[in-house]
């Protein structure tokens, strides 16, 4: 054929192709608009209900980065990781079915811990919803009360504006995990795509308007003050107010304590941070926080485990509560002057209205009862004459190695409580761990994530024995992906922190605590990475250089004192003043 | 003290809004009575109304957490003074008893009045606060009642004039950004 026919042969092109816009796929969509969000890296697990995002993946391998986890809890709890790594919100991909359910951890540990995250799931097809078809769940259903927000999407054309949705309500305000589920008719579809960035929902105020009046009367209360305390929580991180909070320390010269997840807001050696709040916090604060006269709460929720007894809880003091969620405000503990606020707008009015004071005879008491501290608990675990090795001084080696600048992830348990206790915080935004929900088996994909958000900085993560069977799998992503992070497994043989309980109030009945556990390096090796196991002390600092020294992720496992027990502790339901230190 | 409590939540119109509100209520084991909504004068904005009992402490926490949902306007617990409620009632009753001469001023006297006749039975209505559409059916016992129904609360909250100005300044709002 003569190429002249060729071309005449072609259908003439009509007025209406001339005009129309290009279409694309709803899956093409699901990646332009996480690419227009400014996502560059997603961790995820493929299966048939979310096999064509996958594919539209495929082509825009140059712009975002798919890590291939182990199994879809690693996902979130990596998204988690990496959100608070990097300021950023996480991203997790899951099919329908089992890979949605896998999510449901996660997604419950990032709305406690307040941590925004967006998980997408596949869906099977919107005209077999509610049919029981192959993998399907009720995944809105399911997560409804774990999630910020939550939406279904079965037509390609809602994609862009439930994304751009997702990531305003994941981001602002206090933030939280948001879920996205698209029917698989909905990523096949073809449509005209536009993404719109979202900035208002006419239902949903996420930056309170602040009360000025209420800021004054709660200058007016610390002005008059004569015992007055900081609780600084997760909060102040989260709305980056931590230099607000020290200013206004150092006006007032007011002692900061701080939450779980308010760590590493106050550099630990400020001389107004009196240490950490809580059933295992330290000595001073737990005990003071009853006689303290004025207490500023600033983002934190007064959970149980920092409360004690609530009904005995702060008995002398007026309540100022700053707080973003208006939920929080008088959910626990009555604000004598609630303040809705952002942290750091709050302070940033508060201080101007402080006046200048002194309260040495305050903080005088705390520097007593550090020093009790010191003496009954600190010493001994930090420089123990006995010969197994103690959690605390392992974590505070690390923490001296690492010159206080490693982003630590935590698991949860006996070693959470004791790397929240003794490493030494510097910067902000340097503690990972899973505080509200105690989610065990947190930290392996945690650190990972988190190392992926913060790749110029080092990241220990200090795992038990129990969490890091719950999660090990990961060690395949680590070693897939090149992520180098640094494990840290404290061996006792037993899920410490229960074990502690038993001997404490049930009578040393050790049901099912003990473990008989597996050669940890043998595993490591299997995946490909670098580790060793240290029994002795003479060991350690060497094994800790050599896992720090070393490019890449190491396993360093490090076998502690079986029957070890974390002081100080408020027995829960207890108030605070009863706090024991053996 | 555990009494009867209205509580108002005023959402935007969304699949799955009445599960989203219900499920708080579960959380902390208080047991809805009725439940009643519909969308007011506002399109896109519907009001719900439950009744529940409860204590007004529990309840305001209840609220709070309601709030925080991304498509609630907003949510209040309301004694009962605060509002001005009716509920309504159908009674089904044996069409015999219409040979008993007083039913009219039964009906009459209770500001009741007849939907609907068959050959069989008769239906009357009635609004009214529950406990009265309750009494009435001991009124109506001996005239053969089949069956009593009765629907969930509408209320008026007495204050509501700024609130339903704000959700008219949201929908303007809304306009002018579209």
């Amino acid at each position: 054929m003569q190429q002249k026919d060729v071309l005449q042969m072609k259908p003439e092109i009509t007025d209406k192709q001339l005009t129309a816009k290009p279409t694309i796929t709803g899956s093409e969509a699901v990646i332009r608009s996480l690419i227009a969000e400014g996502v560059d890296t997603i961790f995820g697990y493929p299966g048939g209900a979310i096999m064509p995002i996958y594919d539209a993946l495929y082509d825009f391998q140059d712009q975002v980065h798919h890590i291939l986890v182990r199994h879809e809890q690693g996902a979130t709890h990596a998204a988690q990781g990496f959100a608070r790594s990097s300021g950023k919100v996480g991203v997790a991909f899951a099919t329908s079915g089992p890979g949605a359910t896998n999510l449901v951890t996660g997604l419950a540990d990032a709305y406690m811990d307040s941590t925004p995250i967006v998980c997408i799931t596949g869906q099977v097809a919107a005209a077999l919803l509610g049919t029981d078809a192959f993998q399907e769940t009720d995944v809105i259903g399911i997560t409804m009360p774990i999630t910020k927000w939550n939406i279904q999407v079965t037509r390609a054309e809602d994609i862009p504006a439930a994304i751009a949705k997702a990531f305003y309500i994941a981001r602002t305000g206090r933030p939280g995990p948001v879920l996205v589920d698209i029917t698989k008719n909905a990523q096949f579809g073809e449509f005209e795509y536009e993404h719109k960035k979202c900035e208002y929902i006419r239902s949903y105020q996420p930056l309170p308007e602040l009360n000025k009046s209420a800021v004054a009367e709660a200058a007016a209360l610390i002005n008059q003050a004569k015992k007055p305390f900081i609780l600084c929580g997760h909060g102040v991180l989260l709305s980056g107010a931590e230099k607000e909070l020290i200013n206004l320390a150092e006006k007032a010269e007011i002692p900061i304590g701080s939450t779980l997840l308010g760590l590493s807001s106050v550099p630990v050696d400020h001389p107004l941070y009196v240490g950490l709040l809580g059933m295992h916090g330290n000595y001073a604060p737990n005990l003071l926080t009853g006689d303290a006269d004025v207490i500023i709460a600033v983002g934190m929720r007064f959970d149980d485990r920092v409360t004690g007894d609530v009904s005995c809880y702060v008995p002398n003091a007026k309540v100022i509560h700053i707080e973003i969620d208006a939920a929080e405000i008088h959910k626990i503990i009555r604000a004598d002057v609630p303040v809705h606020a952002d942290a750091k707008e709050a302070l940033r009015e508060l201080l101007p209205l402080v006046n200048n004071a002194r309260h040495e005879a305050w903080l005088e008491e705390f520097r007593k009862a550090e020093k009790k501290e010191y003496e009954k608990v600190q010493e001994k675990e930090l420089y123990p004459k006995q010969q197994e090795l103690k959690m605390a001084e392992v974590v505070r080696l690390i923490s001296e190695k690492t010159n206080r600048e490693a982003i630590l992830v935590t698991d949860v348990g006996q070693h959470q409580m004791v790397a929240s206790r003794y490493y030494r915080f510097k910067n902000p935004n340097t503690n990972i761990t899973s505080g509200g929900m105690g989610t065990m088996g947190f930290c392996l994909p945690a650190a990972m994530g988190a190392k992926v958000g913060a790749q110029d900085k080092t990241v220990v993560g200090v795992i038990g024995d129990g969490c890091f069977q719950m999660t090990l799998q990961e060690l395949g992503t680590i070693y897939q992906s090149q992520i180098g992070v640094k494990i840290v497994i404290l061996n006792n043989n037993f899920l410490g922190m229960v074990r502690q309980w038993q001997q404490l109030f049930f009578d040393k009945r050790y049901s099912s605590t003990e473990m008989v556990n597996p050669d940890f390096i043998q595993i490591a090796k299997g995946f490909f990475i670098p580790g060793q196991k240290v029994t002795e002390r003479d060991n350690l600092s060497a094994a800790i250089d050599a896992m720090l020294a070393h490019d890449g992720a190491y396993v360093l496992e490090v076998v502690v004192e079986k029957e070890d027990n974390v002081f100080p502790m408020v027995p829960a339901g207890a108030p605070l003043s009863t706090i024991r230190l053996e | 003290m555990q009494k009867e409590y209205t509580v108002t939540v005023y959402t935007e119109d969304r699949i799955g809004i009445t599960n989203r509100i219900t499920i708080i209520f579960t959380r902390r084991g208080i047991n809805i009575t009725s439940l009643t909504t519909a969308e007011t004068e506002i399109p896109g904005v519907y009001k719900f109304v439950i009744t529940v009992m409860s204590t007004r402490e529990k309840l305001e926490k209840v609220v709070g957490q309601i709030e925080r949902l991304i498509e609630i306007h907003r949510a209040f617990v309301h004694d009962e003074d605060e509002v001005v409620y009716q509920e309504l009632a159908l009674y089904k009753i044996s069409t015999k008893s219409l040979e008993q001469g007083d039913i009219e001023r039964v009906i009459r006297e209770n500001q009741a009045r007849i939907l609907t006749i068959t050959s069989e039975y008769f239906v009357i209505e009635k609004t009214g606060h529950q406990q009265e559409l309750l009494d009435f059916t001991k009124v109506l016992e001996p005239y053969g009642l089949i069956e009593y129904t009765k629907s969930g609360r509408v209320a008026i909250i007495k204050w509501s004039r700024r609130f339903h100005e704000h959700l008219k300044d949201l929908q303007k709002k809304e306009a002018a950004i579209s």
